[in-house]
């Protein structure tokens, strides 16, 4: 067929012909936790909660996922909201990558900015929220690593009630969780930063829309000498089929000095905690070395910001 | 597979570029073919389709968006502008008139996409610098220009919205 047959430049639209459409499924909008989680439970296996859809939506139209029901939980009042206290931070599930990034609470733990700031694009970051980032159990997304870093809780909401989970047992593998069928993420949880500590969460993607070729996360705590490691959390995404909490780098830098010699000791011992796969983004060897250098970088910002620099940072493309 | 014969459709009613439209559409809809297909704004192009090159980028409430990676269905009772919403009272957007005098396309694929994203850009930042306006613009692939000739066009439409700051365009 001659292209001008199939492609008309009058105006009249060919889409149906040329676009990807999602296989057909029921929509349903919750007003309501409670709501949503009855909903899913009465519409079974096939149901799917749909937030801002930048993960599911993409899946779907892929066909790596034919929900029968979607319910759309975006409406739901009172699940957006970024708080804090002098304890703890509190994230609402459908708080989006753009909200938290522009927040004040992004400002006071820049390690939260460089995360949010960096996902995809302004526009991805305008509709994606950090409950589905979680939801997705998608080892390149951001939010996982980075609050394995933070050693944070997910807040869950199920048929069964509420519960916290503990991120490292969140995640359970590849695009596995441990939420069970009918439960939501609610919400997210973590200590605020002790004085002297700061962390860094850095990136590298191909272009600005692509998930992260690999990217590391590292919160530190200075001891009061300020060049000794009080203490530390480093997370790698994009580094495995889930993020990795590379304890045994952590354990290199633990009440060490922080210099080049200890830093490359825990860049190696993350190095050596990963286990990349082979994809479009990379051989398993290139990601290893991009996770080489990220460490040693987010070590790097994290100690300037340890010591009241300010250092604006966000994930790198070509 | 799935087996789902009967469709039950969706309302969706939208302000679109000011003006109120309702459509009953299959809940698997995209924004994009909503504002294409149903209510006939082809401005707004498809490019890659898989939220990856910002051509069907709409502002949502004021949000950029890519409009490939929405539901109709998610956008009910919400507000958009599209491309052609721009021009008012026959005059055209101070970032189009840039990017005409910059030379800020080619082929033109990319443009609606970069204009809105655009727009969204100098709402939140009326003067910003190279850096940002790539940052800004990073969610809009272009094959044509190599993209220096659009940030031209940018800084020369903010400096042209600000210095018109009074009397200038309501967008």
């Amino acid at each position: 067929m001659l292209s001008s047959q199939r492609f008309r430049f009058d105006g009249e639209s060919t889409d149906s012909e040329t676009t990807m459409y999602p296989a057909p499924f029921r929509y349903h909008r919750a007003g309501s936790a409670d709501e949503a989680i009855s909903l899913l439970a009465e519409l079974g296996d096939g149901a799917r909660p749909l937030a801002g859809g930048q993960t599911l939506l993409v899946w779907m139209k892929l066909r790596f996922d034919e929900p029968t029901d979607l319910v759309d939980i975006a409406r739901i009042p009172n699940l957006s909201s970024i708080e804090h206290d002098d304890h703890q931070v509190r994230i609402g599930a459908l708080a989006t990558h753009g909200r938290i990034a522009a927040s004040p609470l992004a400002r006071l733990i820049p390690i939260v900015h460089d995360c949010a700031n960096g996902i995809a694009d302004r526009q991805v970051r305008s509709r994606g929220t950090i409950g589905g980032s979680l939801a997705a159990g998608d080892p390149s997304c951001d939010w996982p690593a980075l609050l394995h870093t933070l050693d944070a809780e997910v807040l869950c909401q199920g048929p069964d009630g509420e519960r916290t989970i503990g991120i490292g047992d969140f995640v359970e593998d590849l695009y596995a969780t441990a939420l069970q069928e009918g439960e939501l993420v609610t919400g997210i949880r973590f200590a605020l930063p002790p004085a002297r500590s700061a962390g860094a969460y850095v990136g590298f993607k191909r272009c600005a829309p692509a998930y992260p070729t690999a990217s590391a996360g590292v919160q530190l705590t200075l001891a009061e000498d300020a060049d000794t490691c009080a203490d530390v959390r480093i997370a790698l995404g994009s580094a495995g089929l889930t993020p990795i909490h590379a304890t045994a780098a952590e354990a290199e830098l633990r009440g060490q000095a922080l210099n080049e010699t200890t830093i490359e000791r825990a860049a190696e011992a993350a190095v050596a905690a990963s286990d990349p796969v082979d994809d479009q983004r990379g051989s398993p060897a290139f990601k290893r070395a991009m996770l080489r250098v990220l460490v040693r970088r987010a070590v790097g910002i994290a100690i300037r910001r340890c010591n009241g620099e300010s250092v604006e940072h966000s994930h790198e493309y070509y | 597979m799935n087996t789902i014969e009967i469709i039950e459709k969706v309302s969706v009613e939208v302000t679109i570029n000011g003006q109120r439209q309702r459509r009953d559409v299959e809940p698997r809809m995209l924004l994009v073919q909503f504002i294409r297909d149903e209510l006939r704004l082809t401005g707004t192009h498809i490019g890659c389709d898989t939220t990856y090159c910002g051509a069907c980028t709409v502002l949502l409430n004021g949000e950029p968006v890519k409009s490939c990676t929405v539901l109709a269905a998610q956008a009910d009772q919400c507000e958009i502008l599209t491309v052609e919403g721009l021009e008012q009272d026959g005059k055209l957007h101070p970032l189009q008139e840039a990017f005409a005098e910059h030379h800020g396309l080619q082929c033109g694929y990319c443009t609606p996409g970069m204009l809105m994203s655009s727009v969204a850009l100098l709402a939140d930042n009326p003067s910003p610098g190279r850096k940002e306006i790539r940052k800004g613009i990073a969610g809009n692939l272009c094959r044509c220009t190599g993209y220096h000739n659009i940030f031209k066009a940018v800084e020369a439409a903010a400096e042209e919205m600000r210095e018109g700051a009074d009397h200038g365009h309501q967008i």
